[in-house]
């Protein structure tokens, strides 16, 4: 498929030569809407829900003569997801794209199946008896849910931090070491590396550095939040799902997570679930906005986009009723 | 607005002495049920103390067992148990393990789990059977320690797997998902999350159902235990056993030394009580450690 797209832009775009960087819009998957990376100059080219939308988006891309970029490496693409519990379907037909080295917030009301879909994005799913995912969740062009692929292997690429603090009863040192130890790192200097600068990128070096040792229990809900956060980023991810991560959190270590996530998401994919739009409007470059519009019907993605464009002036009015805080 | 007030004084009066009520029976109820034990434990300390001395520990029995020590008796239970524990501990707690993060609810699965449950339940005596038919009979282990270690172990085996488990199932399920989310394998998480995290409950279900069989008499009765023996050199050897003993002394011996019965009560309940109580502590000293 990647291919696929590079040959379409390549006709589309003499300008674009470089394979690794495509550009424009995928016209082959149109009716999935792609995002483009923050870095995209043109916020409104980048949308599209239906094939001519597409269509005339891609020419006008050429037209504008600004090169829309959009790196296919570490890309998320989803196509036709739906989830199901049992017999019951709670979430279906989601298609999107998600880049990689952005932010990209998961908004809509409680229990719409914004955790539940963040979930297939690492396989979590598997753990819940009677889950079952349908329809393509690919990373960089594989499927995760193809039956060679490995959960194990797809969480060590995608990482996840949960929406109440949960690190093991261990010691700050081993929490953090906790995922270089279980892919047989051994060597104490490498460890300490790792530690290092995973608790740096998570912003908590300064306030542990000479406490290591001390158990995870003792540090405050914030530390801790930015704990799990380190630790999961010591697996080297390239992904990170976050399900409301600062939900239970005070004004200032919700801030300290945020100026976190702002400075991750210039390197990795960040996808983040909040009930807090200011949070959203803040942290992401992109927004998708989930609803589930009866408890029979199962939710559905109602609008994706440029979390600027999703804010200031949405497509669709549920959207628009949902952010402006009149249901949900 | 002043008659609803009243009323609502008159039920608030209710409830209290409601309240009073149910306080005074509830401590009476505890008070009944914990009178016999205290006079047991009272009574056993009471009459047992003043034979306690090294000798009657560490001296072989005098005068058919009418005088002397009790020795060979605790050497005996202490093999016993330790050998039970050999075998039952680890296949209990893998079984638990099973159980609990493998087998998930499947109708078999559930079966045995019932199974475990009403194994618990069984007379000690009717294991005493199984091991003489199984061990001693069939297997020709002959009535040795060995016999009854695994008489004793299968005795102790729904406990234990019963402990593991329950123990493994209240390890809160965000510190397996946080694990697995890692890119830990399942048996990494178990071993490295789970399990630590449930060592203190599991634990203690292991040695109060070890004390349990320690103190057992009827299985072994058929399947180890000796009138009188010297010290057992070996796994196949009969041996003397402090429930056995004491039971002997207390219904067969004709002119028995109460002081020897009431010493062999007192080193029976105190190494089991002693058991039950390092692993409480020890318990506690590991939640402070693991409180979620
Ligand atoms: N383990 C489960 N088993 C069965 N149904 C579930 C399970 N988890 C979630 N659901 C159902 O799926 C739907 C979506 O749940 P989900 O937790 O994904 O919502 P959410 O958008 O994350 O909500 P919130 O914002 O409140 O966290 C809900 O209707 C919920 O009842
Ligand atoms: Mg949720």
């Amino acid at each position: 498929m990647v291919t696929d797209v590079l040959q379409a832009l390549r006709f589309a775009s003499p300008r674009a030569t470089d394979p690794e960087v495509a550009v424009g819009i995928d016209a082959e998957s149109a009716v999935v809407p792609h995002f483009a990376t923050h870095t995209a100059v043109s916020a409104e080219a980048v949308l599209c829900a239906n094939n001519t939308a597409a269509a005339s988006e891609a020419v006008r891309c050429e037209e504008g003569a600004q090169v829309v970029t959009r790196d296919l490496r570490g890309a998320f693409e989803l196509e036709g997801v739906s989830i199901r519990y049992g017999k019951e379907t709670v979430v279906s037909g989601v298609s999107m794209c998600i880049p990689s080295k952005s932010v990209t917030a998961l908004i809509g009301p409680s229990g719409c199946g914004k955790s539940t879909l963040l979930r297939c994005l690492n396989r979590m799913n598997d753990e819940i008896a009677g889950a079952a995912v349908t329809g393509a969740v690919r990373l960089e062009g594989v499927d995760i849910n193809d039956g060679k692929v490995d959960a194990v292997e797809v969480r060590s690429r995608v990482g996840m931090v949960f929406q109440r603090p949960n690190p093991f009863p261990m010691s700050i040192y081993d929490n953090v070491a906790f995922g270089p130890k279980t892919f047989g790192i051994r060597r104490r200097s490498e460890l300490n590396g790792i530690v290092e600068s995973a608790l740096r990128s998570a912003a908590l070096w300064s306030e542990v550095k000479d406490v290591l040792n001390k158990h995870a229990f003792e540090l405050s809900g914030g530390q801790q939040q930015r704990l799990c956060i380190a630790r999961a980023l010591a697996t080297e991810p390239e992904v990170l799902l976050m399900d409301e991560p600062a939900s239970a959190l005070d004004p200032v270590s919700t801030q300290q997570i945020e100026d976190t996530i702002a400075k991750l998401g210039q390197e990795m994919m960040i996808v983040i679930v909040t009930h807090n739009m200011q949070q959203a409007a803040r942290v992401s470059h992109q927004t998708a906005f989930m609803l589930r519009e009866s408890n029979e019907a199962p939710a559905e993605l109602i609008e994706t986009g440029d979390t600027k464009s999703i804010f200031t002036n949405p497509r669709d009015s549920r959207t628009e009723r949902y952010i402006t805080g009149r249901f949900g | 607005m002043r008659q609803p007030r009243q009323a609502l004084i008159g039920q608030v009066r209710r409830a209290r002495i409601a309240e009073v009520a149910a306080r005074v029976l509830l401590a009476v109820c505890l008070f009944c049920a914990a009178v016999p034990p205290i006079l047991v434990i009272g009574v056993i300390v009471w009459r047992g103390l003043p034979a306690i001395s090294l000798e009657f520990i560490f001296d072989m029995p005098k005068q058919s067992m009418t005088a002397g020590g009790i020795f060979p008796a605790i050497v005996g239970t202490a093999l016993l148990t330790l050998a039970t524990a050999l075998f039952a501990v680890p296949a209990g707690i893998a079984a638990g393990i099973y159980l609990a993060e493998y087998a998930g609810d499947s109708l078999l699965a559930r079966l045995i789990r019932l199974s475990i449950a009403n194994m618990a339940g069984v007379p000690s005596i009717v294991y005493g059977l199984f091991g003489l038919a199984a061990f001693v009979i069939t297997m020709h282990l002959r009535q040795s320690i060995l016999s009854g270690a695994l008489t004793l172990a299968c005795l102790s085996l729904p406990a234990i797997i019963t402990a593991t488990e329950e123990a493994l199932r209240q390890v809160p399920s965000e510190l397996r998902n946080a694990a697995l989310a890692l890119g830990a394998t399942k048996f990494q998480t178990i071993t490295r999350v789970i399990l630590p995290a449930a060592a203190p409950g599991a634990v203690t279900g292991v040695i109060l159902g070890l004390s349990r069989a320690a103190g057992e008499t009827a299985p072994i009765i058929v399947t180890a235990a000796a009138f009188y023996a010297p010290l057992p050199t070996g796994l196949m050897d009969k041996t003397m056993v402090l429930p056995y003993h004491l039971y002997i002394m207390a219904t067969q011996a004709v002119r028995s030394n109460n002081n020897v019965v009431w010493g062999t009560a007192l080193v029976l309940v105190a190494s089991t009580m002693g058991a039950a109580m390092a692993a409480a502590a020890w318990r506690s000293a590991q939640r402070r450690k693991l409180r979620w």
